[in-house]
């Protein structure tokens, strides 16, 4: 008895406190700058694409909604010949912006992404490509790994020391 | 058995290993890099640390090389005790000083052993800030991308590729942190198994450069229990596909066959599973010649309408599945089927299943191959025809020195000490062959015979076996003695040069060399995946022997069915013509565009091996399944299904009762005897593991809500596989099933193929779920009867053109080649860009008669026809022969034993040399003039 009185007592009280809910869209909720919504892929600050099609991003993926497929360029360097995302079932999780070895994949606060046909919630490499570096300006993955590129020859990356010649007896 | 204790746990291990193998064996992790189970110990990496205590009251112990530690009775060690530990995280540690930063675009990446153990050891945050060694990387051919940053001089890849392998262009240079390993200069890696350095090399050094163009990670290949169609070896593979498109191949392991290591046609010869020349639809040829695409139903009902009531006839393929094979001669009854083999090639494979069935002799897997310490090869350029076996070979010559380590009280597991203490010695091999082959080098002696004097010199050594000896064949008597004196004489022959006396004489011989007690060992080399299954099913039928393509040719029937055989391998181009002329329907099913398909009136799409099932019988007798890896695209069907089909569509008695593949194995092993543990050969569709089926897919498969999303956000549910145990899925346990439905090896902490351990019952012993494939030729042992002694026809034409040979005449002898003589691998671009073109083989005195020297032209001349080919010059090349080039589309007309001329080719232009890393590398410079070609006759 003295329960059920409790409880309605509980429950008539939130009749005077205000409202959490906001009118969307009319007016907006605060979200905080990193804010997990919609993924992009940067770029590096030379203008190229920085996802290397590493697949990490695809494995960590908690509902396997990442797909793509790696293919090289003409100066050796590796890029997604497709990276597709099905937001249709993204959960946000940012688990593939944690993976992303190269920075590439960045979560933006926009979650606004209500379509009325299922079909559009599939982003293409296209849709998901910005031209900007995003959160990290200065990161250049190729800058930094061994790999030789057209513009980057070996021993001209970040701490490396020049071609070691196998010929000379010098210690 | 010793008894060692490791972190107080007692443990039984076998006498004579060392702690590293000891420890895997009990299931522990023990981090190594430079051990390998089939290439022993060499302590170069210091991974594999532990703590040895003196005895039970020592706390301080000393750190040891499990791999270079013998066990012994009552030794303690420590593997998680503090030293230990940290001692194995500053190697790896210190190996990663120079590592780059490359694993998001490193192929190896995913299946990495140095990620791997990285993580076993702890080893996480860098400590070093100077700078890291680069090295310049080499071209090593379109096989093998070579990043040589990666490297953690481990010398795995330059005693796999020198030491094991027999290859002479890679090697260690330079010294202490300079260490390099690579050639002496950029160039195409000259041995057969080179692909096998990609699942050496613990790390990425050495990775797979067709798979890195369409590279996708371990994690993400759907994969499925696979057998090559390379050669007749039937090494088992596991191919991986992704996207519909088969992406690589890979070892499977198994003990009796294919061991660690593939060739590499077997690794990268599949990429004609992907081609444009594929068919996907079934076709009608119209007036014009060209074809009409047509759905399966409607096709069908064509055929049906064709073959009703006619007079229908079938060829087979040796490179077909038995099943799809059965089926056919079903289909049309044994009395209309031919096996699908040449009219030379026939009686050859007749004989050998003959021989499978009565010899004497011991059929050896290749793993007993390894244990032979006398071989004699007989006319088989074993690296060319059968490459897996002559790596095995390469082992064999080998037990002389873990012979001479034994008696010094060495165990074979330690590598550089046995091959220190051996140097030189080996144990004997004779090559009796007409021209060089590529085991050569470790043959303690070369004789070099045309194919016909082979066959004589068998005879002599049989007579001299039987101490029937004139004394008049010193070589004979030489041979027989090596061998007579041997515990495990091995004898290996083939078909490859089409000569039936030699063939016979090898069996002769090993059945000479058989006494009560001792019993030699035989093998017999055949050319195509199914050559023995189709030859077994060609003489075993009730019907004798069945048809031969030429009885079709004279006796052409009303509808002529053809699976998966391009005839033109197999007939002239006149016969061809008689065949497939005007008055006959011919219906043609196979996977590439060739002649045979194009001369047809209804072309089927079948399936490749890595998109249907089926079993096929190597050259040991040994049947050993195939499951599809992907699902057929477009209308493409399995052999066997389109067989079913058009069973069912014309009410064909006992084939439309089959609906399923298990009742088509249960039917194909009631109908011969030879055939009745068929079903053995790997479980039915019925088999559960805890009540699921094998996945194909890895746990960590990804995208799969994305992967079909560009086309629909609708996703469709996985295929179904209605037909073998596995299933297009991740869900299920890769586990403790038969080694026959292994899709891939994985286990907890062991992303790299070294999880293989895992899956072996001990170090290098046969894997947990047993040994994949099934025996299904037992020998009677009552002994062989050649076919040719009943009649000797064939073998005496031979000789008589022998004796007319003109002075300015030579004979034809047949040379294969591992890239370019196998009918479907040389449509992958790889393959054929290391298979050249068709060439002829001359010896260096025949080179200098005709003035011309490697890469020359000579005009070929054979009656009327003159064929205009490149010069090859070898080091050996037996008396009044010339090789070609077996296979290759150029002189497919050749015969083998014919006589030819040879003059100069005057007007012949030279190939421009190959192309060296340096003009690869660099993007072709644009041209803004294109009148002006860009150089060279290949741009022309």
């Amino acid at each position: 008895m003295l329960s059920e009185l409790r409880t309605m007592w509980e429950v008539l009280k939130h009749t005077f406190t205000g409202a959490d809910t906001v009118q969307y869209p009319e007016e907006m909720p605060y979200l905080a700058p990193r804010y997990r919504g919609r993924i992009v892929l940067t770029r590096d600050p030379d203008g190229e694409e920085r996802c290397v099609a590493c697949n990490l991003c695809a494995a960590v993926c908690p509902v396997d909604c990442i797909a793509l497929q790696k293919d090289t360029r003409e100066d050796g360097t590796w890029y997604p010949e497709f990276f597709r995302i099905n937001f249709s079932r993204c959960i946000m999780c940012g688990m593939c912006e944690e993976a992303c070895p190269t920075y590439a994949i960045q979560l933006t606060p926009d979650f606004e992404m209500c379509e009325y046909d299922r079909q559009n919630m599939v982003y293409e490499k296209e849709h998901l490509l910005i031209n900007g570096v995003g959160k990290y300006p200065d990161y250049n993955f190729y800058r930094v790994s061994g790999m030789q590129t057209a513009t980057k020859d070996k021993g001209e990356a970040r701490n490396e020391a020049r071609p070691i010649d196998t010929k000379s007896l010098l210690p | 058995m010793p008894t060692i204790f490791i972190d107080g746990q007692e443990l039984q291990v076998k006498d004579g290993e060392n702690v590293l193998e000891a420890c895997l064996n009990a299931g522990l992790d023990l981090p190594y890099f430079c051990w390998h189970p089939a290439m022993g110990s060499i302590g170069s990496c210091r991974q594999c640390a532990l703590v040895q205590y003196q005895n039970e009251d020592d706390s301080r112990g000393r750190i040891i090389m499990g791999c270079m530690t013998p066990v012994t009775e009552g030794a303690r060690f420590s593997l998680q005790g503090d030293k230990a530990k940290e001692f194995r995280e500053a190697v790896v540690e210190s190996l990663m000083l120079n590592h780059p930063h490359d694993c998001p675009v490193c192929a190896e990446g995913g299946e990495c052993h140095l990620q791997d153990m990285t993580v076993m050891v702890g080893h996480s945050q860098r400590r070093y800030t100077g700078q890291k060694n680069t090295y310049r990387n080499q071209y090593l051919g379109p096989l093998i991308h070579h990043e040589m940053n990666r490297c953690i001089t481990c010398y795995r890849c330059e005693r796999y590729y020198k030491d094991y392998a027999g290859g002479k262009d890679l090697g260690a240079q330079a010294s202490h942190d300079h260490l390099y390993f690579g050639r002496h200069e950029e160039g195409v890696l000259e041995s057969e198994f080179s692909g096998n350095l990609v699942e050496v090399c613990p790390t990425g050094v050495f990775t797979d450069k067709p798979f890195l163009k369409q590279y996708s990670r371990k994690w993400d290949l759907q994969s499925a229990p696979s057998i090559c169609t390379g050669c007749a070896v039937g090494c088992n593979i596991a191919p991986g596909e992704r996207y519909g498109k088969l992406k690589r191949v890979h070892n499977r392991y198994n003990h009796e066959v294919n061991g660690y290591f593939l060739c590499d046609r077997g690794r990268f010869g599949s990429g004609y599973v992907n081609s444009d020349a594929r068919l996907d639809y079934a076709g009608i040829k119209k007036p014009d010649d060209s074809f009409m695409a047509v759905h399966q139903q409607q096709a069908l009902e064509t055929a049906a309408g064709w073959i009703k009531g006619k007079k229908v006839a079938a060829i087979g393929s040796p490179r077909a599945s038995l099943e799809a094979n059965y089926l056919l001669r079903e289909m049309v009854g044994a009395k209309n089927f031919a096996a699908g083999f040449s009219d030379t090639e026939a009686p050859l494979m007749s004989a050998v299943a003959l021989i499978l069935k009565t010899t004497k002799a011991q059929i050896p897997s290749i793993k007993k191959i390894e244990a032979a310490d006398a071989i004699l090869v007989l006319g088989e350029d074993v690296t060319n025809t059968a490459p897996r076996v002559a790596l095995a070979l390469r082992q064999s010559v080998r037990n002389k020195s873990f012979e001479l380590a034994a008696q010094m009280g060495l165990p074979q597991w330690q590598d550089a000490a046995v091959r220190n203490l051996a140097q030189d010695q080996r144990s004997p091999m004779i090559i009796v062959s007409a021209m060089d082959t590529k085991l050569d080098d470790v043959a303690s002696e070369c004789i070099s015979l045309a194919p016909d004097q082979i066959a004589d010199l068998t005879v002599a050594i049989v007579a001299a076996l039987a101490n029937q000896a004139s004394g008049n064949n010193e070589q004979a008597n030489q041979i027989a003695q090596i061998l007579q004196s041997a515990k495990n004489p091995l004898i290996v022959t083939g078909s490859s040069m089409l000569n039936l006396g030699i063939i016979d004489g090898a069996v002769a011989i090993a059945e000479a060399l058989c006494t009560d007690d001792t019993s030699a060992m035989l093998s017999v080399c055949v050319p195509e995946s199914n050559s023995i299954g189709a030859a077994l099913l060609r003489s075993g039928s009730d019907d004798a022997i069945g048809l031969t393509l030429s009885d079709l040719v004279n006796n052409a029937p009303d509808v002529l069915l053809v699976m998966e055989n391009d005839l033109e391998r197999r007939l002239s181009p006149d016969e061809m013509h008689k065949l497939m002329g005007k008055g006959t329907k011919v219906i043609s099913m196979d996977m590439l565009e060739n002649p045979t398909l194009g001369a047809s009136d209804m072309v089927l799409p079948a399936a490749s091996y890595a998109e249907s099932q089926g079993s096929l019988v190597n050259m040991e007798g040994r049947a050993q399944r195939y499951f599809p890896v992907f699902e057929p695209t477009a209308e493409r069907l399995p052999s066997w299904q389109w067989l079913l089909k058009l069973g069912a569509i014309t009410g064909h008695k006992a084939l439309s009762k089959l609906n399923h593949f298990d009742e088509v194995v249960a039917a194909c092993a009631n109908s011969q005897a030879e055939f009745t543990d068929l079903a053995r050969a790997a479980p039915d569709n019925s088999f559960r593991d805890r009540g699921l089926k094998i996945p194909r897919q890895t746990h960590r498969y990804s995208g799969r809500t994305a992967m079909n999303a560009g086309v629909s956000v609708h996703e469709p549910q996985q295929p179904h596989d209605t037909e073998s145990p596995l299933a297009y899925s991740m869900e299920g346990l890769n586990r403790d099933q038969p080694s026959s439905l292994t899709p891939f090896v994985w286990s907890p902490g062991w992303n790299s193929n070294q999880a293989l351990q895992k899956f072996q019952a001990e170090v290098d012993g046969p894997l947990k779920g047993g040994t994949a494939g099934q025996h299904l030729v037992v020998s009677s042992t009552m002994g062989y009867t050649a076919i040719s002694s009943l009649s000797k026809g064939a073998s005496q034409q031979v000789k008589s053109t022998a004796v007319k040979m003109q002075p300015h005449q030579w004979q034809l002898v047949p040379v294969h080649r591992v890239h370019g003589s196998d009918e479907l691998s040389v449509n992958t671009d790889e393959i054929a860009e290391l298979a050249g073109c068709a060439f002829v083989a001359l010896g260096a005195v025949v080179a200098e008669k005709l003035a011309v020297t490697d890469g020359d032209g000579v005009v070929l001349g054979c009656g009327d026809t003159q064929l205009s080919l490149e010069v090859k010059v070898l080091r050996r090349v037996a008396k009044n022969c010339v090789g070609y080039s077996a296979g290759y589309k150029e002189t497919l007309a050749l015969q083998p034993a014919t006589l030819v001329t040879l003059t100069k080719d005057a007007k012949w232009q030279r190939r421009e040399p190959q192309l060296i890393a340096s003009d690869r590398t660099i993007p072709d410079p644009i041209i803004l003039d294109p009148n002006i070609a860009k150089g060279g006759s290949a741009h022309v």
